[in-house]
């Protein structure tokens, strides 16, 4: 591997500008003659808008425009998309409502936009956004998916009779049934997984500015894909055409999904730089993050898992009803099914699985992706079901999930996903081990002593990752391809450029993807420049979710190197008049194998650039590209195990110890990889045990508006966390790489709540378990 | 608008403000001192934790003209010539850090804590005394894992000089 090829535990080269306040986001960018905006939003869940006062607005001092949805939409500016058809079981497509960057007609959820103000400065803006006068008449809002859908439920878009978007099935429904109905036992829970808010740090944050003697825009924006963000506004929302806007991604302060999207802000910033000719800067308030950053989660679900007289699943057959909010963002279709349904199989042999779901309008914010997206949401039901399905049956958890464990690959489920590595037990191995499960009841009594109820929770995830590839996805709906791009380039000097089309936002690209040159051709990681986020910079990419960086991302630089290896081993063998088959090349060398003749990487690299003397008919230059378009997902997989001690008294959970066994394949960089997992722990245990974003059910009002009301984990909440790896290679990329960024979300939740239910004796228990809802639970 | 003057990482500045202008607000836009960093709009998160005479204070809770005549060190202040201080070094070294964008209000907060606790810090206090940073990236693990490995070293240094 080299000191600082794959596998090497190097710290990161991004550091440096962290660490001592040069790091620059988007909201540190100045453009000269740059203006501020702020936005008008919809103080109401559900309004009608009846006409716009903007007099006041336009005298406060500094303002120099207010403008709204009217006058977008007479420039013709286009409405937002959402990225993925889905069609529901009676063969309709999906009702999709119009969402236009600012609110003609309509409010749908408090928080929706409904003008700009442009002004000198921010207080300026801020002021004259408070001084624009909007008619609203308050129509009856509903906040909740069950009232959403019941009889008499307020209508939010025209088109979406009875709010629903879509109901959507996958799977067999009659062996589903057929296997219920001949079962030795079943379990069935109604399972809720709770609303969360992302709270990337970084504020979402757009500069657009319009230069009107070149007719070019170029936007600087929280994006963790600055190229679909290009595509989607040049190709849906007319802003205009690809070759006229430049996208920048600058350093992005954390994503978690909910800088996927392309939202309002960033279209209107561009719009109305053109109309009032200068570069406006709009950066959001934490109060505009919670209310406007598209949220995750909120499903409200039953499932049913039967099992045979040996304790083996036959079928499983779930239903689920997801918030959508006010409007489709653009991969909010997906979330609940092609994300979700398809890993319900969970670690498990199970032949029989039927899942349906339907989607439906709210006035809320917008539910899309957050880390896991869809993932989550099944292994929460999965692993509740099978932890509740131990107690029924009287056996031990975990040999309950050994017993049904998938333990021959390639493995096809019956819900579209071929598994194709893994090795489930060894997971389940290491965490125990690590977690010393076989010493609990001697824990938990040594606990009970102290008045403490202890308990200990497993969870055994899957995942699918590297979200790719194409064709398939094609086939499900998806509006785009997903497959990533790479460009190196070998400068005349020897070091290194690498464009991709991924993009980091903590997630320590420039050192992990500088790791795999190193491991391939024997150079230092400094001789080594990764160029991301840059429409300008790099032709073309998907950007960076889904855990897809490494295995769809750093495989087209693999790829790209192959091409790289290949002319610069023509250029050696030429040179030191060797056979092409016997250059080898090796620590910053290219050698002829067996003999001492070797030519200094940078050498060839010169040559190809001076080109003096190249083989015949060779072009100069050595820059190669790659687009690569895996043939499968990745799978990652592990098991975790969290102890908990209770306070019967006050209901206090204290997460003792947390145990994460992953295997995520190849593994670049295990600093790297451990620290995802607890980012993804942490982010999960909040989940548990904290974090749940509430509307008021009459006003529609968003009641955790702030960290005064919303709770974000903090490092007292959190134990550290034992983290290890086991490795099986996923086929389905030349790297072996599965992803890592998702697990620790998608994994802990249903681990912290089982402990807390074994710990409590009472399985009823959602989340977040906060202090109160314990106590109740332990109290009936 | 008034004039407001400040010493900012060793060296005298001013610069013409609203009475309303926050020390965050002053740092960033009137300083282009962009390493401090704006999180939320409640005082709660920490990103925009800056020293003023030596004592770690959240600049978007004081106004810029409290901070006339102080003397404030940011994030840039923080690595005297060139050598980065043992808190940046261990966030570094611990892969303390992953977005970056709690990452300035961390290191200001931990060297405070390292200032007041020495070398017998211990990880219980190091979670307690982070209640006002909140970082969404990390799960806190490698982040008292640096703050640690800073006060060892830091205190080592200490004890050696004495
Ligand atoms: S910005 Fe100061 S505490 Fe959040
Ligand atoms: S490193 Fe991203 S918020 Fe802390």
């Amino acid at each position: 591997m080299g000191a600082e090829g794959i596998g090497a535990r190097i710290a990161r080269k991004e550091d440096k500008r962290f660490i001592t306040g040069k790091g620059r986001y988007t909201d540190d960018m100045v453009v000269p003659g740059m203006k501020h905006a702020m936005f008008v939003r919809s103080p109401h869940a559900h309004a009608k808008i009846n006409g716009i006062d903007k007099s006041a607005a336009l005298a406060v001092p500094g303002v120099i425009d207010v403008l709204d949805g009217q006058q977008l939409t007479e420039d013709g500016i286009g409405s937002l998309i959402c990225g993925w058809a889905i069609t529901s079981k009676d063969g309709s497509p999906m009702n999709m409502g119009d969402w236009r960057p600012l609110a003609t007609g309509k409010v749908r959820y408090v928080g929706d936009a409904v003008a700009i103000v442009v002004a000198d400065t921010r207080a300026q803006a801020r002021e004259g956004a408070e001084k624009v006068e909007v008619d609203y008449e308050e129509l009856p809002s509903v906040t909740d998916s069950t009232a959403a859908i019941a009889e008499g439920a307020p209508q939010i878009h025209e088109n979406a009779p009875g709010n629903q978007i879509f109901d959507w099935e996958l799977g067999d429904s009659t062996t589903v049934d057929a296997a219920l109905a001949s079962a030795a036992h079943i379990t069935e829970m109604d399972v809720v997984n709770n609303r969360l808010i992302p709270n990337a740090m970084e504020p979402r944050a757009a500069l657009g500015h319009y230069n009107s003697a070149e007719d070019h825009y170029t936007c600087w924006t929280t994006s963790q894909n600055p190229h679909v963000a290009r595509l989607v506004m040049s190709a849906f929302y007319n802003v205009a055409p690809e070759n006229k806007l430049r996208v920048i991604a600058p350093d992005v302060g954390g994503g978690f999904g909910s800088k996927i999207y392309i939202y309002p802000e960033e279209i209107v910033c561009l719009w109305a730089s053109k109309r009032t000719d200068v570069p406006v800067k709009w950066v959001a308030d934490r109060t505009e993050s919670f209310m406007c950053d598209a949220h995750g989660r909120d499903h409200v679900s039953n499932i049913k898992i039967a099992f045979d007289s040996e304790n083996r699943i036959t079928a499983i057959k779930v239903d689920t009803l997801a918030n959508i909010g006010a409007y489709m963002s653009l991969f909010s279709s997906a979330t609940p099914t092609y994300l979700y349904a398809t890993l319900l199989s969970g670690q498990y042999n199970v032949a029989n699985i039927h899942a349906n779901v339907r989607t439906v309008y709210t006035n809320t914010a917008p539910v899309d992706a957050y880390r896991g997206a869809g993932r989550p949401e099944a292994c929460y039901l999965i692993e509740r079901a099978m932890e509740t399905a131990a107690r029924e049956l009287g056996v031990d958890p975990a040999e309950l999930r050994r017993k049904n464990f998938i333990t021959e690959f390639p493995h096809q489920t019956p819900v579209i996903m071929a598994y194709d590595a893994g090795d489930f037990g060894a997971s389940l191995d290491a965490a125990m081990q690590a977690a010393d499960y076989s010493g609990f009841a001697a824990r938990k009594a040594e606990a009970a002593g102290r008045g403490k109820l202890r308990g200990i929770g497993l969870s055994c995830y899957i995942e699918a990752c590297g979200i790719a590839p194409s064709q398939a996805v094609g086939s499900l709906g998806a509006g785009v391809g997903l497959w990533e791009s790479a460009e190196v380039r070998v400068n005349a000097v020897g070091t290194i450029e690498v464009l991709t089309g991924s993009h980091s936002h903590g997630q320590g690209h420039e050192t992990t993807f500088a790791q795999l040159v190193a491991d391939r051709l024997g150079v230092g990681i400094d001789t080594v420049s990764i160029v991301h986020g840059d429409t300008d910079k790099v032709q073309m990419g998907m950007g960076t979710y889904g855990s897809r960086s490494g295995a769809v991302g750093m495989s087209a630089i693999s790829v790209a190197l192959d091409r790289v290896e290949a002319k610069a081993k023509k250029i050696a063998a030429h040179l030191l008049e060797a056979d092409e088959a016997d250059i080898v090349i090796e620590g910053g060398e290219l050698k002829v194998a067996g003999t001492d003749k070797t030519l200094p990487w940078f050498q060839m690299a010169l040559a190809a650039y001076t080109a003096h003397n190249l083989p015949e008919g060779m072009e100069p230059g050595l820059k190669e590209t790659a687009f690569f378009d895996p043939a499968n997902f990745t799978f990652p997989a592990g098991c975790y195990i969290c102890e908990v001690e209770v306070d019967p008294d006050t209901g206090v959970t204290d997460v003792i110890q947390f145990v994460a066994a992953d295997d995520f394949g190849t593994i670049i960089n295990p600093m790297i990889v451990e620290g995802q997992v607890h980012g993804g722990v942490a982010q999960g245990i909040g989940q548990a045990l904290l974090e749940g974003c509430a509307y008021d059910p009459q006003s529609g009002q968003l009641l955790t508006a702030s960290y005064m009301d919303y709770t974000m984990p903090r490092a007292d909440d959190l134990p550290s966390i034992d983290v290890s790896t086991t490795k099986t290679e996923s086929p389905s990329n030349p790297l072996g790489m599965k992803g890592c960024g998702e697990a620790g979300a998608i994994g802990s939740p249903p681990a912290v709540i089982n402990a807390i239910t074994d710990a409590i004796g009472n399985n009823d228990l959602t989340m977040p378990a906060t202090p109160q809802a314990v106590w109740a639970a332990i109290n009936g | 608008m008034a004039s407001i003057s400040m010493t900012v990482n060793g060296r005298e500045v001013s610069g013409d403000a609203e009475d309303r202008t926050l020390l965050v607000e002053f740092l960033r836009n009137n300083l282009g001192l962009t390493g401090t960093h704006v999180g939320c709009d409640t005082s709660q998160c920490g990103a925009c934790v800056v020293h003023v005479d030596g004592e770690a204070v959240k600049s978007c809770t004081m106004l810029a003209a409290q901070a006339a005549g102080s003397a404030v060190t940011t994030i840039e202040g923080l690595a005297a010539g060139g050598e980065l201080h043992p808190v940046q070094k261990a966030f570094h070294e611990n892969h303390g850090l992953q977005c970056g964008f709690c990452t300035p209000g961390m290191i200001m907060a931990a060297t405070d804590m390292i200032r007041r606790h020495g070398a017998s810090l211990d990880e219980k206090t190091v979670r307690e005394e982070l209640e006002g940073n909140i970082c969404r990236c990390t799960g806190y693990h490698n982040i008292v894992k640096s703050i640690l490995a800073a006060a060892n070293e830091m205190g080592g240094a200490q004890q050696a000089a004495e």
